[in-house]
């Protein structure tokens, strides 16, 4: 097979996850270092910033409005449905590919393009969109109102193309996973992790429709001139704004469970126990699937809405807090007397603990309508999605990479580099958002360009916390090349790594490392479930699931 | 490529083109779900919109709305034909239902045409807005299923994956079920 054959236009699901891996990656890479020009601005406002220049109102509303689209729909996404999904459903299941692996080809093609044309958004005429990635009409709807006519357009051309390529993608997963398992395999001996995926799969389809809808009628707005968001004319712009919610808080679940799925994959090999409760699990993922389309006005507080339904959806989001909450406690209690290992793997998914229930907690303080009146708005909101999106997209991708890596490229990751990597990460990570806390409470509100005409919020107290913050970032990008030299270094030079070097029980650890085309030598059958750890009166820790009683 | 071992089980005994089909058809469900239901509010805010749809061509309606149901009345035929492995039958049918798909698309032409001569366009009033785009949006979903069809016939002449019109025939379905939802809301309710 030549090079093109066998990596550009490949149907192995191995090798789209890894497109979608890479890809994702370097998106992420673009987010962050927007996130880095704008904190720079927020720290040292008007002053020149290194490697991007002066920054201009226009710039800092592009390139926050591009970061936030950025880390979920190119960044979380593809990593942590699309990257992990595909590499590791067929494996997991013990199959050799998708069922569709053309259709599977088709979706990374389309993701790709997607990105292609948000990159170019940045460059034509008027720049980037500026609108803040929920993209509210009216202002996102005119040019005469944005004054990013290209932009806003093609912004909203990319992510429309994003949704298409996770939805073929998601039908893939779910057909997959229904149809190809492993003989023996009941819907019982499922690893969490593909639980996790495949629910969020069917979430975001569920709830993305309607925004498609919204999404052609908004570029019809945008472009033809019709009036769908525009109150002068009879539209409704609070209605785009639920149709986005109702798919951006399930949304936020999409990113959430399959990271809740990595980590729960990595403590129970790292503990060697089995997760506590499995069946609670699974069903308290599909009732947090299902409460999850009710919370979504709780975004909404201050936008109008009947205060009679603000106080239902402040009910139904601290309901929604209880799966949550209970998961945490099934994760705690499955580390409690396991003998622990703390790989790097391991304390990524520790510190996925940790700091993801911070953000939940916040959460129930901006979920209770009469505080979310005075926080809406502020950096105390952007201070908590962090704590939750962080965890999600930064910290549990790295716990299911230092976990995988063997699989995936046949070597090990260093270990030392990586616990450097993970300490570099985790403690500027909380660096940089436990003070906008404060500074979100004293009133700063996000989406400033400066704070210099706002005397109050210009007080040097506050500059301090943000200086500190911004400082954060750039260590925080600092130590990521440490991960990006380990990470390629490794693929090529790393100790070797046999079939099964975490002593886990799932079916991907039955191939070989790294896995042909086609997976398996010979197709495995399953006896059991995933967890079997620390069996007594068996001799190994360990019981794979393909292993003969 | 050679078909994986994967895309041939099938562990719920449903087969895995047919469940694929009906997960297209959920995520479908959902996006004119979410388009219709925001007419009906706005419909139910605005009572002079049944002025507007008053101007509607309800005949033109209705006669699509007959050549839509025959259609699929023909892709049940060519099913039919292509489970009885009568691959000369199956594709004269499937033909016959491009054909109803085709008239479909001619009156639609005909009807938007002299609308738009008369001064409704898209951006005339939001009722309207909401006629051509939802409109618009099934008629896409017409032509897409008309070259599909396209496609499978010539497998199926040749006797090759007969399976798929089974296929075909669930999202045709689909697409005509999605118009008689749109026929009494865009041209009859008042
Ligand atoms: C490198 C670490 C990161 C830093 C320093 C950072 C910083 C920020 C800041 C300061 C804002 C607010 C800008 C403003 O409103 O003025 C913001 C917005 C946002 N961030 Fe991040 N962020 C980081 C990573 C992430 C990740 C990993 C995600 C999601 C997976 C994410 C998602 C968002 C979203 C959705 C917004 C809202 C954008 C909008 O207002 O339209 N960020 N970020
Ligand atoms: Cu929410």
């Amino acid at each position: 097979m030549s090079f093109w054959q066998k990596y550009v236009f490949s149907v192995d699901h191995k090798v789209i996850g890894m497109q979608y891996l890479l890809t994702g990656i370097l998106m992420g890479v673009i987010g962050a270092y927007m996130s880095y020009v704008f904190r720079m601005q927020l720290a040292f406002p008007g002053k020149e910033v290194p490697f991007f220049g002066l920054v201009t109102a226009a710039e800092y509303n592009a390139l926050i409005t591009n970061h936030g689209s950025i880390m979920i729909f190119w960044f979380a996404m593809p990593v942590l449905i699309a990257a992990f999904g595909n590499f590791l459903i067929p494996l997991m299941i013990g199959a050799d590919d998708m069922v569709f692996p053309r259709i599977n080809r088709l979706s990374y093609q389309i993701f790709l393009l997607s990105a292609v044309i948000l990159i170019v958004s940045f460059f034509v005429p008027g720049g980037g969109f500026g609108g803040a990635w929920t993209a509210y009409p009216p202002l996102s709807a005119k040019a005469e109102y944005n004054l990013t006519p290209w932009g806003s357009s093609l912004w909203l051309l990319a992510v429309a193309l994003e949704f298409v390529a996770f939805l073929l993608g998601g039908i893939n997963f779910i057909t997959t996973l229904m149809n190809s398992r492993a003989k023996g395999m009941k819907y019982l001996d499922i690893p969490i992790v593909l639980w996790m995926i495949v629910i969020a799969s069917i979430l975001f389809m569920a709830s993305v429709g309607p925004l498609i809808a919204g999404a052609i009628m908004l570029l019809f707005d945008q472009l033809i001139g019709t009036g769908f968001f525009d109150p002068s004319r009879g539209g409704d712009p609070v209605l785009w704004q639920h149709l986005f919610w109702f798919f951006g808080h399930p949304e936020v679940y999409v990113v959430l469970l399959p990271a809740m799925g990595i980590v729960a994959e990595v403590m129970t090999t790292f503990s060697r126990k089995k997760l506590f409760a499995y069946k609670t699990v699974l069903f308290t993922t599909i009732a947090t699937g299902v409460l999850s389309f009710f919370v979504w006005a709780h975004h909404q507080f201050i936008a109008g809405i009947d205060p009679r339904m603000a106080n239902i959806f402040t009910v139904t989001t601290v309901l929604i807090s209880i799966p949550i909450a209970e998961m945490l406690f099934v994760y705690i209690a499955t580390l409690y007397g396991g003998s622990i290992r703390f790989t790097t793997a391991m304390l990524f998914a520790l510190a996925f603990l940790a700091t993801f229930l911070i953000g939940g907690v916040t959460g129930i303080f901006l979920g209770a309508s009469g505080a979310d009146i005075y926080f809406h708005d502020t950096y105390f909101v952007i201070a908590h999605f962090h704590y939750t999106f962080v965890p999600i997209a930064v910290i549990a991708v790295f716990a299911g990479i230092y976990y995988w890596f063997p699989k995936m490229f046949g070597r090990f990751m260093n270990e030392t580099l990586g616990k450097i990597h993970f300490w570099g990460t985790f403690l500027p990570f909380n660096t940089i958002f436990l003070p906008l806390f404060f500074t979100g409470a004293a009133g700063d509100h996000r989406r400033i360009f400066t704070y210099a005409n706002f005397p109050q919020l210009a007080t040097p107290g506050l500059q301090d916390l943000r200086i500190i913050a911004t400082v954060s970032v750039v260590i925080l990008i600092c130590f990521q090349f440490l991960f990006f030299w380990n990470f390629f270094y490794s693929m090529f030079r790393g100790a070797k790594a046999g079939k099964n070097p975490w002593n886990a029980n799932t079916l991907e650890w039955v191939a070989p490392s790294p896995p042909p085309h086609g997976n398996f030598d010979v197709f495995p059958e399953v006896y059991r479930g995933p967890y079997e750890f620390s069996v007594p009166g068996r001799a190994q820790d360990f019981w794979p699931q393909n292993e003969k009683a | 490529m050679q078909t994986p071992v994967a895309t041939g089980r099938s562990v719920t005994g449903i087969p895995t083109g047919r469940l694929a089909v009906w997960w297209v058809i959920g995520s479908e469900i959902v996006i004119f779900g979410g388009l219709l239901m925001y007419y009906i509010m706005l419909r139910n805010k605005y009572d002079y919109w049944a002025e507007s749809s008053a101007h509607t061509a309800t005949m033109a309606g209705a006669l699509n709305t007959f050549i839509l149901l025959t259609s699929s009345l023909f892709i049940v035929l060519a099913h039919y034909y292509a489970e009885k492995k009568d691959h000369l039958k199956s594709f004269k049918y499937i033909w016959m239902t491009i054909a109803g798909g085709l008239g479909f698309l001619v009156v639609k032409s005909i009807e938007w045409t002299n609308e738009i001569m008369s001064g409704y366009t898209i951006t005339s009033e939001l009722f309207w807005s909401f006629y051509y785009t939802a409109a618009g949006i099934h008629a896409v979903h017409v032509i897409a299923g008309m070259v599909i069809m396209g496609i499978i016939s010539f497998d199926v002449l040749q006797k090759k994956n007969m399976h798929r019109v089974e296929l075909i025939g669930i999202y045709w379905h689909f697409v005509d079920i999605v118009w008689i939802f749109l026929f009494p809301l865009l041209y009859i309710a008042k």
